[in-house]
């Protein structure tokens, strides 16, 4: 009986102790609360695997009432909004490379007159595939729910009055699909590009997030900052050689990437080669802040999947970024994953020019700016 | 050993002589808060070149806070100072590349080995032939094939050793030692306090903070710092004599039943049993020895006049100075 009323009070006592130290390691009692939190939300409200209201870009050498009922009826299956009127091919060439655009309709000069002249004329629709998620539904609704929905509204009611079997005869007009950049639809196309910023952004963060967290711990750090070293030359030393094993990294997985899985490089690997090297700078820098704001080690790997989380999930990566509501496109915009998966997938897959990224390098460029004076201002504060 | 300290505490009794010596430390005013607790309050002290300079004081009292403002480590809220004739506030780069900083943890890197640490100091430093210069502190520290040996591997003596060579080995002017022989065996503290004395007959400063009173004896001169406060600074026999206490030692069946005893008896402020004895005192002479007149009849007590030690002043310094922050 003694026994067993001694082991509950021992039992007792270790699980009281054990909530307070809890209570108090604030890191991880927030990433406890806010994990699931994050997921939640970002699962529940931010993720769609069949997107809506695709961003579309609309070259218009015709303008007529019918094409402008087309243009409705495209914008009713609500898979499409249409977000661009570029002016010429180039233009919308350049939307569609730099992912401003998911797809691209052309109406071609003379399209009604082709119409009434029972020509049966094409629409060319061309899409961004590099994300099968993204465009096979919208595809897909393209052809009947259009088609259907024009004719009810301009044959039925207006021109075909006499009652003829209308339903039956051959459509007025029809879409030619051009899925781009992986017309077969093959994921891993998407995917292993989308894997370079990942690993590089996981590995990135991990190294730097712990190598000066490791210092403090270790006492080190006071030693460090009483010899003549300025912080800044602490800090471009500690990023420095991990610079170097991003490259290795990099180099390794798009290697795989071409031999194993047969990632096209399309576009220039020199400018890819050197926006990596911008990504992996952003990414150290932003380590190396919560190496700054970490008490210890464990803290600083809590922050960094703390951070990875909503950079897997809203970047892009794994859903496809289109279908996100505004507020989670605004917060995707802050994450240098964002960018990085459009340049990567933009210069290997699409053959995309730096003046077609030109809104992503600055993008990251910012963060990176910003991630390294927060860097910077922490460490100065280390002992103060 | 015992020559060199009396020679120059016979020079620092001449007040004319001040304004002529070259101050390796001379700071007025420092103060630091850590949010709403001041942990330095308006703190100044001298420090003679090429003295071995004390530094005492409870746990939490400021000592490593002050160690720090000096090498520009913190910035202080409040005071100015020169360290080596350089500014504290303004040169604190120019300060930390001839000041030598021990902490009180041992804080090598205990993943690099014996010679990876030094070479690393030396490069940071800029000592020339860095290689060469690790080299030679190896030999000097007699770590010679232990040089391949990780450096949290040795043990504790060793890794102070390490550590105070890691510290001069960039032939610092003035060497910072945050408790350097905590946790070390007599017989290293020995022989670290004989490496002391070297540097200092080189020419080198010290300050070196510790908790031990015979440690303290072995400085050229001392300061008590409690609360933030410096309560004491000057020889060991400055400090004493400026204390004004009277001592008694007892000595009596159950010492500690007596010590209690005595510690209610008004004129009697200080008590502190020692082995078979207790030491008695107070700074009042008259009250003191009303209060010891008390116990006359007690013939199984035996009473003798004592002079104050170290610790018994520093015991009373800090009575005193928790009376004033309560």
């Amino acid at each position: 009986m003694n026994g067993v009323a001694g082991s509950l009070r021992r039992i007792g006592a270790m699980i009281r102790k054990e909530f307070i130290q809890l209570m108090r390691d604030r890191v991880s009692f927030a990433a406890m609360v806010s994990i699931p939190l994050l997921q939640l939300i970002l699962f529940g409200y931010a993720i769609n695997t069949t997107p809506r209201h695709l961003p579309t870009a609309v070259l218009a050498y015709d303008q007529s009432s019918l094409t402008r009922s087309i243009l409705a009826a495209i914008e009713n299956t609500k898979y499409f909004s249409i977000t661009h009127h570029p002016v010429n091919e180039a233009e919308a060439e350049h939307l569609l490379r730099s992912g401003q655009v998911l797809f691209v309709v052309e109406i071609p000069a003379g399209f009604e007159r082709a119409v009434r002249r029972g020509e049966s004329p094409s629409l060319l629709v061309s899409a961004d595939a590099t994300d099968p998620v993204a465009s096979t539904s919208a595809l897909a609704a393209l052809g009947r729910l259009v088609e259907t929905s024009v004719r009810r509204e301009r044959f039925n009611v207006d021109d075909a009055p006499e009652g003829s079997g209308l339903e039956q005869a051959p459509p007025p007009f029809e879409f030619r699909t051009h899925p781009r950049y992986n017309p077969a639809a093959v994921t891993q196309l998407n995917i292993v590009p989308g894997l370079l910023g990942t690993i590089l952004t996981m590995t990135m963060l991990i190294f730097t997030a712990l190598s000066v967290t490791r210092e403090i711990e270790r006492g080190t750090m006071e030693t460090l900052l009483a010899m003549p070293i300025r912080p800044a030359e602490i800090m471009v030393g500690k990023i420095a050689p991990y610079v170097m094993v991003g490259a290795m990294q990099a180099a390794m997985i798009l290697g795989a990437a071409v031999l194993l899985f047969d990632v096209p490089v399309v576009g220039n690997l020199a400018l890819l080669t050197v926006l990596t090297g911008l990504f992996i700078l952003t990414n150290l820098s932003i380590g190396y802040t919560f190496s700054t704001l970490a008490q210890n080690q464990l803290q600083a790997v809590q922050m960094t999947f703390m951070y990875f989380l909503p950079n897997i999930l809203l970047s892009g990566f794994m859903f496809p970024f289109a279908g996100m509501p505004t507020w989670a496109q605004w917060i995707a915009e802050t994450l240098p994953l964002t960018h990085y998966l459009r340049m990567v997938r933009g210069i290997l897959l699409k053959g995309a020019t730096s003046a077609d990224l030109a809104q992503n390098i600055i993008g990251l460029s910012v963060i990176m700016l910003v991630a390294m004076v927060i860097a910077v201002k922490r460490f100065r504060q280390t002992l103060d | 050993m015992s020559a060199r300290p009396e020679h120059v505490e016979a020079a620092s009794l001449e007040p004319g002589l001040a304004r002529d010596v070259d101050y390796a430390i001379d700071v007025q005013g420092l103060s630091k808060s850590f949010g709403i607790n001041q942990v330095v309050r308006k703190l100044s002290m001298r420090v003679k070149r090429g003295q071995i300079y004390g530094f005492l004081g409870p746990n939490g009292s400021g000592k490593t806070t002050t160690i720090r403002m000096l090498c520009g480590l913190l910035t202080p809220d409040e005071g100015r100072g020169t360290c080596l004739g350089m500014d504290i506030l303004t040169q604190g780069r120019a300060i930390r590349r001839h000041v030598g900083y021990m902490t009180q943890k041992f804080s090598l890197y205990a993943d690099l080995s014996v010679r990876e640490n030094l070479e690393f100091i030396a490069r940071i430093y800029g000592v020339p032939d860095a290689e060469a210069a690790a080299a030679e502190a190896i030999v000097s520290l007699g770590l010679e094939g232990r040089e391949r040996q990780l450096a949290g591997d040795l043990s504790g003596g060793w890794k102070q050793r390490l550590a105070l060579g890691a510290c001069i080995l960039p032939k610092p002017q003035l060497l910072l030692l945050d408790e350097p022989t905590a946790g070390v065996d007599p017989k290293a503290r020995r022989e670290f306090w004989a490496q002391i004395h070297d540097l200092a007959g080189a020419g080198v400063t010290v300050l070196v903070s510790t908790h031990y009173m015979d440690e303290a004896e072995r400085c050229h001169e001392i300061a008590y710092i409690a609360y933030g406060e410096l309560l004491a600074q000057g020889t060991v026999e400055e400090v004493i004599a400026g204390s004004a206490l009277h001592m008694w030692r007892v000595t009596g069946p159950d010492p500690a039943a007596l010590a209690r005893e005595l510690m209610e008896v008004p004129g009697i402020e200080l008590v502190a049993p020692f082995g078979t004895s207790v030491h008695v005192g107070g700074r009042d002479r008259t009250a003191l020895e009303l209060a010891i007149a008390r116990f006359a009849a007690r013939e199984e007590l035996v009473w003798r006049p004592d002079s104050p030690n170290l610790e018994d002043v520093f015991i009373d310094l800090i009575n005193r100075s928790r009376d004033n922050f309560r």
